[in-house]
């Protein structure tokens, strides 16, 4: 029973980074129906500055709260301007040029931050520098909850929330949901389309590079390829939860980090990474529009 | 049968004996790899094209298919391949009989699974239907690398253990052109002819063709299952030319890459498939001279090729008029 407990706490702090990470990818694909593959390396490019940041203030010998806060910030903002300029560059050019194009360009901009990174960064790991001494928060029986769990769990919440008042109570927000509505007549209204698309990926690259740094705090062996398979797993995520919906990211995300632990922790570890797309194959068979997803008709 | 339809006959079959003899005498082996390469990737870009450029039919999984054929072909080759190879002899003749056992082997395993996968998933129409083939095509890699007997997380080499002396690679350039010109040819023929509009018309409009009474599901399982076939063909060509296979060369990044090759070609050209296969497999091994920065431009290469002809390098159209009779109406 307590090494349950456990394994569902390891898999609610695993599954919010998923749901960070998702986010992106469901926002982007409701204003835009553009799965963006280069997702999962925005976030690769978050835990890369978040360890740059934190050398040259040097931060790795003292841990600090304020310190994990300005890392955090700092490569929250590198990567919301990566986001935003990759979709100026990759994607806007393509705005008129149907579906497929577009994801063609979001596999280079995946292609190019995988490589430029090895060369930029070195293709060895690098070791995240310690910015919270891991210590035991509280202990009930068996169950150990640790700083680092926490810091994650609620650091994720908390963008969570302020991502549901943007999107929920702001200007922009509102914005954002008619253009994902109707893409067309939002900018008859006078929606500022180009800009609102711009925004989305700038908000969720922040998140995803708010998930780089988490994971580095609680998993700190970091390299430029260490965004190909969690990019793809939120993605399952986020298609679980019902692709396009911003709660449904949350709970796609939560539940695949939970069952993923599951599974490592009473199966084996070699069918972790089957389970996600197994996840994927049922729910699109018998639930193709996710947890969360408004069913589509087709009108002829 | 008149004499002008022998000659591309002889002309292909005296270009495939010109490859077998003369490359091995001007190329070093780093060249034919490549080569050969370049021919395994247009078998697996051509197959692809007819499901998501003709039938318009979005798969991202097709390396779970090429990974399925290959090792399905390499466990047939080192399990009972060696032996049979063995008692054939072992001379060049030997070789040519035995080599489209693995093939076939290879090409109908993954027809299998390709049907499996199809079935269901074809249901599923645009995007969903690209990420359900996306997760078989991880599904089928990740299964494999837990199969003991043909390696996992190993890898597995072709050479057999009961038969050291046997070498079961396959090292003429000539087998693998061969098998891409059969590969083109009977692709073109399936859907030049007049049958093949039904994939077009099912790529423009699925309810206006069901409509017309043609049977969607069937076409569209049709090409998947062809498709598939073909990739385990080319999954097979991997395994023999390279004598050594890892999952890790079937991922979704393989995907990825095939699907690069068909939309930057031009979705719905046979001859734009082949040419961006050809090249995209070429151009990092062109850009070697750059050192660390080649996989940089590639991907910089690929993304400004896409802005600058979204509709590919041909769009619909075809470089010569293959697979169709004489007389039939060009598609345009």
């Amino acid at each position: 029973m307590d090494n349950l407990l456990q394994q569902l706490l390891n898999g609610v702090t695993w599954g919010s980074i998923y749901a960070l990470i998702a986010l992106g990818y469901t926002m982007v694909y409701g204003v835009l129906r553009l799965i963006n593959f280069a997702h999962g390396e925005v976030y690769m490019i978050g835990a890369m500055s978040g360890f740059y940041v934190a050398r040259a203030l040097g931060l790795g010998s003292e841990p600090s709260v304020g310190g994990l806060v300005l890392v955090l910030g700092a490569s929250m903002v590198i990567c919301g301007l990566l986001g935003a300029t990759i979709e100026r560059v990759a994607y806007r050019p393509l705005r008129s040029a149907g579906r497929l194009a577009p994801l063609i360009t979001a596999i280079g901009v995946s292609l190019f931050l995988q490589n430029a990174g090895q060369l930029v960064f070195g293709a060895d790991p690098k070791f995240f520098p310690q910015l919270l001494r891991s210590r035991e928060v509280f202990r009930a029986g068996q169950v150990a909850v640790s700083n680092i769990q926490l810091t994650v769990l609620v650091t994720a919440l908390l963008l969570m929330g302020a991502l549901e008042f943007i999107v929920q109570r702001t200007r922009f927000g509102r914005a954002m949901r008619a253009v994902a509505y109707d893409a067309p007549a939002a900018a008859l209204m006078g929606v500022p389309v180009d800009r609102v698309i711009s925004g989305t990926f700038v908000l969720g690259s922040m998140l995803a590079a708010a998930a780089g740094i988490l994971v580095g705090l609680s998993n700190p062996k970091i390299e430029p390829l260490m965004g190909l398979m969690p990019g793809l797993k939120a993605f399952v995520a986020a298609v679980l939860g019902g692709i396009g919906s911003v709660p449904g990211a949350m709970i796609g995300g939560l539940l695949l980090g939970v069952i993923e632990t599951l599974v490592t922790g009473y199966l084996s570890s070699t069918y972790r990474d089957a389970i996600a797309f197994v996840i994927l194959v049922l729910i699109l068979l018998y639930r193709p529009t996710g947890l969360f997803g408004a069913p589509q008709t087709e009108k002829v | 049968m008149k004499a002008g339809r022998w000659l591309p006959l002889a002309g292909a079959l005296l270009a495939l004996a010109g490859l077998h003899w003369l490359a091995p005498l001007f190329l070093n082996a780093y060249y034919v790899t490549i080569l050969a390469r370049i021919g395994i990737a247009i078998v697996a870009a051509v197959s692809l094209q007819l499901v998501n450029g003709f039938t318009g039919q979005f798969s991202i999984g097709h390396a779970g298919f090429m990974a399925l054929g290959a090792y399905a072909s390499a466990a047939f080759s080192v399990y009972w391949g060696a032996g049979i190879l063995d008692s054939l002899g072992d001379g060049p003749l030997a070789r040519v009989l035995y080599f489209p056992f693995p093939l076939v082997c290879g090409g109908l395993v993954a027809a299998a699974a390709g049907l499996v996968v199809a079935v269901p998933a074809l249901r599923l129409r645009g995007d969903y239907l690209a990420i359900a083939t996306l997760g078989a095509g991880e599904i089928i890699r990740i299964a494999i690398l837990n199969v003991d007997a043909v390696g996992g997380a190993r890898g597995f080499s072709l050479a057999s253990s009961s038969y050291p002396a046997v070498d079961l690679r396959f090292d003429s350039l000539a087998g693998v052109y061969g098998v891409a010109a059969l590969t083109i040819l009977a692709i073109a023929r399936l859907l030049y002819s007049g049958g093949g509009l039904a994939f077009r018309a099912v790529r423009e409009d699925e309810t206006a063709a069901e409509s017309l009474g043609i049977a969607t599901t069937r076409v569209k399982v049709e090409a998947f299952l062809v498709a598939s076939f073909f990739a385990g063909v080319a999954g097979a060509l991997f395994a023999h030319s390279e004598g050594y296979i890892h999952t890790n060369s079937f991922s979704f990044v393989r995907s990825f890459e095939l699907v690069a090759f068909v939309v930057l070609g031009g979705l719905g050209s046979l001859s734009g498939a082949v040419i961006a296969a050809a090249t995209l497999t070429a151009a990092p091994e062109l850009l070697r001279g750059l050192g660390e920065w080649r996989m940089v431009l590639y991907a910089m290469l690929l993304i400004a090729t896409m802005i600058l002809r979204p509709q590919g390098l041909l769009g619909q159209r075809e470089l010569w008029p293959i697979g169709r009779k004489h007389g039939a109406p060009r598609s345009s």
